[in-house]
């Protein structure tokens, strides 16, 4: 089946814009993304969307689709009734640069602050072993295609551009719970404390698990339960933890130098 | 960046005029605050009403002081019962701790720990937060508020505590599967009865304890603070047994709320006299 699907897609920069009425003919089985590329192939040459893959992994064609941020590869038509209106913009979270295109560069930023995995000191490169077990919580860390569109729909910097300096958002605080959980990463050796930079410098109290990141999520990663939480409760054993903290003491004033 | 965006202009499109978030001059000039065109409100709205419900229920059963004991079943609400105005429940939790100068209902001494529980849960966080602080209604629509610090300051930087209060509601546990455990005694005390109220204070029991152990704390203490699981075989088991429930924790913690309500009400209704216990044997 074949039909003309009626839609409203963004246009403009950052100067201004708005939603621009379309018809765009549509055939079984297709993707937002390929009525976006027919309509840049029929109608709108100059139409501005980034993309690559087509198939869910490059993390590229991030967007909002009646309002949800979705990746428009993974958003089939059928789940649109034909005679809806399908409502596509940019990612509301970051600055536009052209019609469906944002400046995703706060993630790049927030990417370098992260300290990156500590190489144990006595292992070179070769020597590293792990055990399944152990690294079976990071891998679902793995599958992050850097999509951003945790990122695009967190409450925390979507509502409050102001809060972007001190926050990382879900996939940076996910990736240092990775780090953390990591069974050879050597940071506590080499100094640093990722625990507390959790809280002090990726800004992980701003989070209140509203679940929002893992309701987005096209790689179904439970960033929250997972992630998030675990990484708060380590952070309540180095900060907020009496108990933890009296503990910690002794065991280090008993250790052998 | 520079924009070359005239915020007024914005503004006079329909915008927020503060350019607040999603409405901020650099990103996509759009007036909508949000385009969701599903039922998002509904979920928040149920969540309201459901807890809203509760706490009208619970606050009238907690200050009643009355009507909670029925031997040989006690409502959960009332036990363990720390003050000298309790009913004496024989066997049961009837801990005159706190002595006589406390003249309130003895719920209020107990049901500050399972409420503190529920409060610092981060199911319930999630769920009072999206429904009564708006922060946010739901994804991608917009929160009300001028600025937010989430919960890295006071007050809500206390949630943290949640762990001591996931402590005190094992040691509630504990009491109410005594409870449970007592239904299995006539009113005179005798073992080896069973009537409808015994099934419902151990159905209860068993989704408070299911609730209680699929918190997110107690997944990080039985195993989640590891760094090796390979070296901690056993309590590598024990965090896949609380992981699995903890999927489950919104389900658990809606569970056992109504099932709390229904066993205290059981109580009432027996012990008001408008209801006899059927008997099984
Ligand atoms: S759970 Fe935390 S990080 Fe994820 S969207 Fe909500 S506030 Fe943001
Ligand atoms: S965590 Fe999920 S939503 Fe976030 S960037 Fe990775 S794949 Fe995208
Ligand atoms: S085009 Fe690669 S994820 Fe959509």
């Amino acid at each position: 089946m074949s039909y003309q699907a009626r839609f409203k897609v963004w246009r403009g920069d950052a100067g201004g814009g708005g939603l621009v009425d379309y018809e765009i003919a549509v055939n079984d089985g297709e993707v937002v993304l390929d009525a976006i590329h027919r309509l840049q192939a029929t109608q709108c040459p100059d139409l501005a969307v980034r993309w690559n893959c087509k198939a869910g992994k490059c993390g590229s064609c991030s967007a909002e689709v009646n309002g949800r941020p979705r990746l428009m590869c993974m958003t089939r038509m059928s789940v649109f009734a034909p005679e809806e209106t399908v409502t596509v913009t940019p990612m509301r979270a970051f600055p536009v640069l052209r019609d469906l295109v944002t400046d995703v560069s706060y993630n790049y930023a927030k990417a370098r602050e992260v300290a990156s995995f500590v190489p144990p000191p006595e292992l070179g490169p070769g020597e590293y072993r792990m055990k399944q077990e152990d690294v079976g919580r990071l891998q679902e860390f793995r599958k992050c295609i850097e999509c951003f569109l945790c990122q695009d729909t967190c409450h925390v910097v979507r509502d409050h551009e102001e809060n972007k300096p001190a926050f990382a958002g879900p996939r940076f605080l996910m990736r240092v719970a990775e780090l953390d959980m990591h069974p050879l990463d050597a940071a506590d050796g080499a100094g640093i404390d990722r625990r507390r930079a959790a809280r002090e410098a990726h800004g992980l109290g701003y989070c209140n698990i509203t679940k929002c990141c893992t309701e987005v999520c096209p790689e179904h990663i439970k960033i929250t339960d997972n992630a998030l939480i675990p990484l708060k409760e380590r952070v309540v054993d180095r900060s907020y933890d009496p108990l933890v903290w009296l503990g910690s003491k002794i065991r280090r004033r008993g250790a052998r130098p | 960046m520079a924009t070359g965006t005239d915020p007024e202009a914005r503004a006079a499109a329909g915008g927020d005029p503060a350019g607040r978030g999603v409405h901020h001059a650099a990103r996509a000039a759009i007036p909508d605050p949000h385009l969701r065109r599903d039922r998002w409100w509904l979920q928040p709205a149920v969540t309201v009403a459901g807890l809203l419900a509760f706490v009208a229920y619970s606050t009238w059963r907690a200050f009643a002081g009355a009507d909670y004991y029925a031997a040989p079943y006690v409502s959960p609400f009332y036990s363990p019962c720390l003050a000298e105005n309790c009913e004496s429940m024989p066997a049961g939790a009837d801990w005159e701790i706190v002595g006589g100068w406390w003249h309130l209902s003895p719920a209020l001494l107990v049901l500050i720990f399972p409420l503190g529980f529920r409060l610092t849960c981060y199911y319930y966080r999630k769920a009072y937060y999206r429904g009564f602080w708006a922060s946010p209604p739901a994804c991608a629509v917009p929160e009300p508020h001028r600025t937010y610090s989430g919960e890295s300051r006071f007050p809500l930087v206390l949630q943290n505590v949640h762990r001591y209060f996931f402590y005190a509601a094992v040691l509630v546990a504990g009491v109410l599967t005594w409870d449970a455990v007592l239904g299995f005694r006539d009113e005179d005390g005798a073992w080896g009865h069973m009537g409808l109220g015994t099934l419902v204070l151990l159905a209860n029991v068993a989704l408070i304890w299911a609730y209680t152990l699929s918190c997110h704390s107690c997944r990080h203490i039985v195993g989640g603070r590891l760094k090796h699981f390979s070296r901690h075989p056993v309590r590598y088991r024990m965090w896949g047994w609380v992981s699995a429930l903890n999927g489950r924790h919104m389900l658990l913690a809606w569970a056992s709320l109504v099932s709390v309500a229904v066993a205290d009400l059981y109580v009432y209704l027996v012990s008001s006299g408008a209801f006899d216990d059927p008997r099984f044997f």
